[in-house]
């Protein structure tokens, strides 16, 4: 039982990150808010990419002879493009909540479905 | 074992600020919150041996995001409003999908396991060959600039659109009749502008 809650222990906060992340964007109003879900669940992905790459009992993988056991390079660089992209995205995000903001004067959904209903 | 309860510690600190996020109305803490839950991430990923990961979620998440969203903060108020309702739909969704995705793990390979089918295929070959083919030490480098050069080529490009749409968004506007001050709005674009030169190079 221990060891089945060990093996999947990663897995598992990975999921309960994802979630948590996924409620904020669907449940909160705030534009913002919303936006630092989505960089939760977008770090959940993360972690559950690098843990499935994960070796035990290995080193970093910078080739060494020191070592003979390294952990898997490639989720690493997957990762590693996803997290540049993934700030660029926010940066986008951010800009248009600004030019929402200066439109309508305000960034919680519910007032701007509002004014849109009124447009 | 002292591998594993760091592991378990971290997991748990991320868990819990991450839900202290989801809690909180001071979007000004939230976003101080996120960029801890980004320097956790990154110890996670040293714990992980990704270390190249590791420095560059602790200088793009913890650092340059932290610091749009507070220039973004500074135009748009810190004060988020209370949810008129109790959210029942997106919390049975989000139940519903939890549930779903954590039956699938028992189908993973265990935490570590070094004949999981994601460590059987291409990622030996990368680790015994890349030396003698690219040259360098970090098996990382030689795949991300070499073997698939042509994805670093593509997050260039998404870069650039994200800064050409930054611009064209808030960029260029001084002095008209906006109602909010444009100051800060030009930070963001430098910003912006500064962190994709700085992982391009």
């Amino acid at each position: 039982m221990l060891q089945v809650i060990l093996d999947h222990y990663n897995y598992w906060i990975a999921i309960l990150l994802m979630m948590i992340g996924l409620y904020t964007v669907v449940a909160r109003g705030n534009l913002v808010k919303k936006l630092v879900g989505l960089n939760i669940f977008q770090t959940s992905v993360f972690l559950l990419y690098i843990t499935m790459g994960k070796v035990a009992g290995g080193t970093a993988p910078i080739l060494d002879d020191r070592f003979t056991v390294y952990s898997n390079p490639i989720p690493h660089v997957l990762i590693l493009t996803a997290i540049v992209v993934g700030v660029a995205t926010t940066a986008l995000g951010l800009a248009l909540v600004v030019r929402i903001k200066e439109s309508y004067g305000t960034i919680e959904e519910d007032e701007l479905n509002l004014l849109d209903g009124e447009m | 074992m002292i591998i594993t309860l760091i592991d378990i510690a971290l997991l748990t600190f991320m868990g819990a600020t991450a839900l202290a996020i989801l809690r909180l109305r001071s979007l000004f803490a939230v976003v101080m919150l996120s960029g801890i839950y980004s320097l956790l991430a990154a110890s996670m990923f040293v714990a992980l041996d990704a270390v190249d990961v590791a420095f560059t979620e602790a200088a793009v998440g913890a650092g340059i995001s932290t610091v749009l969203m507070i220039a973004v903060l500074a135009l748009t108020g810190e004060r988020e409003r209370a949810p008129s309702h109790t959210m029942w739909l997106p919390m049975a969704v989000v139940v519903l999908t939890g549930a779903a995705l954590i039956y699938a793990t028992f189908d993973m390979p265990a935490f570590g396991a070094a004949n999981a089918p994601v460590n059987l295929h291409v990622a030996p070959r990368y680790l015994n060959e890349s030396f003698a083919e690219v040259g360098l030490p970090n098996v990382v480098t030689s795949v991300l600039a070499s073997y698939r050069g042509y994805d670093t080529l593509g997050e260039v490009t998404v870069i650039f659109t994200a800064a050409v749409a930054v611009m064209l968004l808030i960029g260029g506007r001084k002095g008209d009749d906006a109602g909010i001050k444009n100051e800060p709005a030009d930070d963001a674009v430098d910003d912006a502008d500064s962190d994709g030169n700085g992982d391009t190079a």
